[in-house]
């Protein structure tokens, strides 16, 4: 055994340095001064916690789990990690009603879908945000994601036929976005994995990665949750599919969350979750081709979410895009838009929320693009509401673009 | 993923030689294991005496200014060294116009600015010195969770509301020549030092403080979107697991994040810095290069590694990776003939390429040029 075997524990925790570089990359620490920053909420906090979880401070709701700190580490500290799992394991109050709704998003997609136009339109009324801020304190400045009447899962399975006629096939893990709320991002990656002669399928039954319930304190029944998706793609895998995704936050989730803050193990079954602009990516790389229009022209800038910092396959999404014959592209700085997820629907982090976003919202503006390309889905809603600007996933600009 | 040129390390001698070759029209990739040797950064180079134009041009294009000015700078513990090259932030002294009566200035609960040893000092170097402590209203909710009272925090706020440091300033000085202010302005707006000395009527000199170093993150922010802009690929928080070779040839690497998705190019360059960013490492009997099992150039008897005078330069950071004259790498003897090395994991292998960050420069800049003509 090395020294290093020796001295280095859960979440390389003993590796950190005290270099603060972690500190400087915080989007919280710099407009929320009651967050104690990653250094001393994460690997400081944690030598005083593992003599006593009396040193367990409520102050690490704060922490957005961008995982900033983790990108920024110069020695591997997975700092983020350190600070989730220490609310998972102190924290033991139970979730306010607010977060178990905020944090059901495939539940409350259940409910809202058959009732979508009526949901729709009380959501977006001025007394509705009113009460929801008064009762719930879910902040009246949101607006609130647009459920749709048909989900993705229904359109896809009408669909199953022309799908399975083509000789290469997919697992889309779709999420519960698309399901609930955009099927269009689902039907434009079918369009796109279709001209590639790929056909898409769903899996047997997915649940919503649980990525909500994880930050909200709902660890059980994230971890069910969990557990329940890896056994559902491990059954596709055995088939011999890739399971492709468009979120980035769902992906990160299964692939990294999953084991390093549930405990739930994914080994047999993380390479094969991928997000689908690698997937696609990786085609055209060996030698596939897609015919584009000759006629389009869009001006785009590119937001990578932190989640997809973290995974590091930003990468792909950029290279799609500046491939499309007729975009210009322009790569937005590396900054959270401050919406993570739920964070930024609660009252009490809405303006923090907002100021940490403000100096993307400030570069968009100055890029003044056509649209803004993101994989991810809170971002797209926080993006649109700050700025104005359309927000489109890659996937959907590929589609559009194609001849 | 197809390059022309991979670039392992996304510190000082990684940008330099990545903006260098997208310049020149190669595509490259960054490949960054986290933050890095920048966030120490003093703001000057103690050696780049050879041609400093290429350096001042690279940083000018991408809106950094640097100085050359061959001098003395004052030192975070009251010491000087010696500068050539420096950020337009730091100030020079030249030989024989050390301050006579200085002002040190530092902020009330701020732990990570040394104020008495500089004090100390220039005592020690002939001047006389008074220390005050400011507090800046803006700036008090720093101090309700103390231990993130850092730096960077400090000057975001900075870049708001220097005019009333300037204004705290004034007041304060009576007849001293210098005014000696922490390192904590001109994080995002590199106008703000430059402003408070146009207002201020005597020397005023910043001081490096604890790390993150302000100038250091505005450096590698700034260094970063340029080589963006020129359409560089900079892969942060990834981290090259393995290398693949053919011979005498790197074919391919793999990464923490792109398992299964191998980088390929015709050139590499190693700039993985020293024991701190782990681009060499060391137990009790040996140091080495990790991901290459590079020839590396040390001390046999470990006794020998240290001087026991701890601020005495201690021979361990002379160790380094050998290199042939077109700094190749050398492997069991023989160089790699697509791999460059350049930067701190060099150590002091190379002398004639001078120390600190001025290798970095100078390394970056010599391997990127032979690449390019490649």
């Amino acid at each position: 055994m090395t020294l290093q075997e020796y001295t280095t524990s859960a979440h390389n925790f003993e590796e950190c340095m005290k270099c603060t570089v972690c500190t400087a990359y915080c989007p919280v620490v710099q407009v929320n001064p009651l967050y104690p920053g990653p250094k001393q909420a994460g690997p400081d906090g944690e030598r005083l916690r593992l003599k006593d979880p009396y040193f367990f401070n409520q102050a690490l709701k704060y922490c957005l789990n961008c995982k900033r700190c983790e990108v920024a580490c110069p020695s591997g500290v997975h700092v983020a990690d350190i600070i989730q799992s220490a609310r998972i394991r102190y924290d033991h109050s139970a979730p306010k009603l607010r977060d178990r709704i905020l944090a059901s998003t495939d539940f409350m997609g259940k409910l809202a879908r058959p009732f979508a136009p009526i949901v729709n339109g009380v959501t977006s009324l001025g007394v509705t945000k009113t009460v929801l801020d008064a009762t719930l304190a879910i902040d009246r400045h949101r607006t609130f994601p647009k459920y749709s009447a048909t989900s993705f899962e229904g359109w896809l399975k009408r669909h199953h036929r022309s799908q399975a006629a083509f000789p290469e096939q997919v697992a889309y893990f779709h999420g519960c976005y698309v399901n609930y709320n955009y099927p269009q991002l689902g039907k434009d990656l079918v369009k796109v994995m279709n001209a590639l002669g790929i056909g898409v399928q769903l899996l047997e039954k997915e649940k919503c990665c649980g990525i909500a319930m994880i930050v909200n304190g709902m660890s059980k029944e994230a971890t069910k949750h969990a557990k329940h998706n890896i056994s559902t793609i491990e059954k596709a895998v055995a088939k011999g599919l890739k399971v492709v995704t468009t979120s980035s936050t769902c992906t990160f989730t299964m692939r990294d969350e999953y084991p390093s803050l549930l405990g739930v193990d994914n080994s047999a079954v993380r390479d094969s979750i991928q997000l689908a602009t690698r997937l696609i990516f990786e085609k055209l790389e060996a030698g596939a081709k897609l015919e584009f229009r000759p006629d389009f022209h869009l001006k785009v800038a590119y937001h990578t979410p932190c989640h997809m910092e973290k995974l590091g396959w930003g990468v792909f999404s950029e290279r799609l895009l500046k491939m499309i014959p007729g975009v210009e592209f322009t790569l937005l700085d590396s900054a959270c838009c401050g919406i993570s997820g739920t964070y930024g629907f609660k009252k009490e982090n809405y303006e923090a929320s907002q100021a940490i976003g403000a100096p993307l919202f400030d570069q968009i503006r100055a890029v003044n693009p056509d649209v803004v390309a993101c994989d991810c889905e809170t971002c797209k809603w926080q993006i649109e509401m700050s700025t104005g600007y359309t927000v489109k996933h890659p996937i959907s600009i590929l589609a559009e673009a194609l001849a | 993923m197809k390059l022309d040129t991979v670039i392992i390390g996304g510190g000082l001698a990684g940008l330099t030689a990545g903006i260098s070759l997208q310049k020149a029209g190669k595509k490259t990739a960054i490949i960054s294991a986290g933050q890095n040797a920048l966030h120490f950064f003093s703001g000057s180079f103690e050696s780049m005496q050879e041609a400093p134009e290429r350096a001042i041009d690279l940083f000018e294009e991408a809106g950094i200014r640097l100085h050359y000015r061959e001098g003395a700078r004052l030192m975070p513990m009251g010491t000087f060294r010696p500068a050539v090259l420096s950020l337009e932030d730091v100030s020079i002294f030249p030989e024989g116009q050390l301050p006579r009566r200085a002002l040190v200035i530092n902020f009330t609960g701020y732990h990570d600015f040394f104020s008495s040893f500089i004090a100390e000092g220039l005592e020690k170097a002939g001047a006389s010195c008074r220390i005050r402590f400011i507090r800046i209203d803006e700036m008090e909710h720093l101090r309700l969770s103390p231990s993130e009272m850092r730096s960077v925090h400090i000057a975001r706020v900075m870049d708001k509301v220097w005019e009333k440091v300037v204004q705290e300033v004034r007041i304060l000085l009576k007849d001293e020549d210098t005014v000696i202010l922490p390192q904590v302005f001109g994080l995002k707006d590199a106008s703000v030092p430059g402003k408070i000395r146009a207002n201020i009527p005597a020397k005023v000199v910043f001081v490096g403080t604890l790390p993150p170093s302000v100038p250091g993150v505005r450096t590698q922010q700034l260094l970063r979107r340029r080589y963006e802009l020129l359409g560089g690929t900079y892969l942060m928080g990834d981290e090259v697991l393995s290398a693949t070779l053919d011979g005498d040839r790197v074919t391919g690497l793999t990464t923490r994040n792109l398992q299964g998705h191998p980088i390929t190019a015709d050139h590499f360059i190693l700039a993985t810095g020293g024991y701190f960013s782990k681009g060499l490492e060391s137990n009790p009997e040996h140091v080495w290069e990790p991901l290459f099992g590079l020839d590396v150039e040390a001390l046999e008897d470990r006794n020998d590694w240290y001087e026991r005078d701890f601020a005495k330069d201690q021979p361990y950071l002379r160790f380094g990776v050998k290199t042939d004259p077109e700094l190749r790498a050398l492997k069991d003897g023989k160089p790699l003939r697509n791999l460059y090395v350049a930067g701190s994991i060099l150590g002091a292998t190379r002398e004639d390429m001078g120390i600190g960050g001025g290798l970095a420069l100078r390394s970056a800049l010599a391997v990127a040029e032979t690449i390019a003509k490649d």
